[in-house]
């Protein structure tokens, strides 16, 4: 990729982002009340989309041959249970993204 | 002279509340400055991307986009399956942001998910002014993005040490949110339980290249469906509140 098309890229990157962040603002400004239906889906889809991220984030993870998804599985039940217990962002990420690495550059090392 | 001290009482008002988001994005974005370096792209490279995109887990699909051959409908696409959550963000702050003036056009552009969920979850404290309030979280949260990015940048390109597995932060990130929005929601964990669900179903019959767009349909039908049950009472005093 060219200096130029990496420029492109990400500017379109860019545009798009924040085109979708502003659709919502587009489409019911003007003071108008926004509908109960979208209210309700403003309100229950972030849930939604928080568990499709997760899914998106190990889309590339092969449970059906070695290691058998298990850095991811035991680094999630770590990232839960401190978060959980803690409730502090950064022990969580931190502590769980250490902990994969450290999984997946020794213990699970291909 | 009164405007002033305004903006810093709303400034000093608003920072402990982005501690946590300080420490996320800088370490997050570290990890993006690592990656970004290690596909050849410097630190002016990572400024411009954490400047002008701001969005989290899409800059580190744009690692991967820059490193492949260009292909600018592909681009767009990813964009648009990547970042679709956001059309959701805006809808449950439109009240919010309602008398923004002129710095709505920022609060828009930087409703990443912690911005959001913080603005979301927060109410300014007595006698702050809330729209300075709620525009300095999310000016301050990007300074974080871009400080994380650029140190990571740098620092990545002086230190050689093995990165394999990093961006599991990603997945991590993901993860905090999603146990943090569970106790949230209450008892009512089906939204949450769809969205591994239908994503799960949609990845394991359609793959990896349309599964976000599948499962963000399933999604909304199903939300949609359980509307009369879930919805019930939209109260119009105030939204946002989760």
């Amino acid at each position: 990729m060219t200096v130029i098309q990496a420029i492109i890229s990400i500017a379109a990157i860019a545009v798009f982002t924040f085109l979708l962040r502003a659709a919502p603002f587009f489409l019911f400004s003007k003071g108008k009340t926004v509908p109960p239906y979208v209210k309700y889906m403003g309100s229950v889809l972030p849930f939604a989309v928080m568990g499709m991220l997760i899914v998106y984030s190990l889309k590339s993870v092969v449970i059906t041959s070695f290691p058998y998804g298990l850095p991811e599985g035991i680094a999630i039940l770590f990232v839960v249970t401190v978060q959980k217990w803690k409730h502090n962002l950064l022990i969580s990420i931190l502590g769980g993204t250490v902990l994969y690495m450290v999984l997946v550059q020794t213990v699970f090392a291909a | 002279m009164r405007d002033l001290m305004m903006k810093q009482e709303a400034l000093k008002a608003a920072f402990p509340y982005t501690l946590p988001v300080l420490t996320g994005y800088l370490f997050l974005g570290f990890s993006f400055g690592i990656l970004l370096n290690g596909i050849g792209y410097h630190f002016l490279w990572a400024l411009l991307m954490s400047t002008v995109i701001y969005a989290g887990a899409m800059q580190f699909v744009a690692i991967a986009i820059l490193a492949g051959p260009f292909n600018l409908p592909g681009v767009i696409f990813l964009t648009l399956s990547v970042n679709a959550r956001h059309l959701f963000y805006g809808l449950s702050v439109l009240d919010k942001y309602k008398d923004m003036g002129k710095k709505k056009l920022y609060m828009i552009f930087s409703l990443t998910d912690e911005t959001y969920s913080l603005v979301c979850g927060i109410t300014p404290p007595e006698g702050i002014e809330k729209n300075w309030f709620y525009f300095f979280i999310s000016l301050l949260n990007q300074s974080y993005w871009i400080t994380g990015s650029l140190l990571g940048s740098v620092i990545g390109s002086l230190l050689t040490f093995n990165t394999k597995g990093i961006d599991f932060v990603l997945t991590a990130l993901f993860v905090v949110i999603f146990v943090e929005q569970w106790e949230k929601s209450g008892k009512n964990h089906l939204p949450a339980l769809a969205g591994i669900a239908f994503t799960l179903l949609a990845l394991l019959l359609f793959g990896q290249k349309s599964f976000i767009i599948i499962s963000m349909v399933l999604q909304l039908i199903f939300l949609s469906l359980l509307a009369p049950w879930l919805g019930g009472q939209s109260d119009d005093s105030d939204s946002g509140h989760h």
